[in-house]
């Protein structure tokens, strides 16, 4: 079965991501298909490379890259959302004037269409979030 | 069309489980996740209304967000199944279209 998979919350805000990437993990385990993930609100923050959680503490963007690295998941940031809270990769930060860019590995971004188009393509479309 | 509801705050917290149960119809299914599975001890108050929900919905509880909060897994309500994260995804796929009550 396909699944897209919609998160709202950042990293550490309260649990969606974890759970997100615990479900991600285990459908995929399954033998399952994750279409795409789609980050959107707060949850564009689970693709900023500059994350330094304690070292003992789980390291939710690297889990999320791994996956990508792993299992070829296609990574989406809302664009939008992304702009408001200073997640850019090299070409938006160039197009906004900006010193840097902070994309983490394995994401991409993109517009909202990115989430319907998944919706429609997938049998399953789950949320988590706040 | 048979709805997996997925509940994933606390009941004490906010009113998206009474407001799930309330809307939910016969036949769907309901898994608590994250605080939500604060709901499923059974020496709760809501327990009688999850009790009763489990007659005519598959009402599941995460494993391992119980043992994250301490609730031991005797005190879930009866009726309600424990599962883990390969149980969650097997109902996401068991039900038509998964409604998350954020």
């Amino acid at each position: 079965m396909k699944f897209t998979v919609q998160v709202n919350e950042g990293p550490y805000q309260h649990q969606a991501s974890d759970t997100a990437q615990q479900f991600v993990r285990a459908a995929l385990e399954k033998g399952h298909e994750i279409y795409r993930v789609f980050f959107y609100h707060d949850g564009v923050n689970n693709g900023t490379r500059l994350t330094v959680p304690p070292q003992d503490d789980r390291h939710l963007q690297k889990g999320w890259t791994e996956l990508a690295e792993k299992h070829g998941l296609d990574l989406v940031i809302c664009i939008a959302a992304a702009q408001r809270r200073g997640i850019m990769d090299a070409d938006e930060a160039k197009r906004q004037g900006l010193d840097a860019d902070n994309i983490a590995p394995g994401f991409r971004i993109s517009g909202l269409g990115q989430l319907i188009e998944g919706g429609i393509q997938s049998d399953r479309t789950v949320v988590f979030g706040d | 069309m048979a709805i997996l509801h997925i509940v994933n705050k606390s009941p004490y917290e906010r009113d998206s489980l009474t407001s799930c149960l309330r809307d939910a119809k016969s036949g769907s299914g309901l898994i608590l996740i994250e605080d939500g599975v604060l709901a499923a001890d059974k020496r709760g108050k809501f327990a009688g209304a999850l009790g009763d929900a489990s007659k005519g919905m598959k009402v599941s509880v995460l494993g391992p967000d119980l043992d994250a909060r301490g609730i031991s897994r005797d005190n879930v309500v009866d009726g309600i199944q424990i599962v883990d994260y390969a149980g969650f995804v097997d109902l996401v796929a068991e039900f038509d279209c998964p409604q998350s009550w954020l």
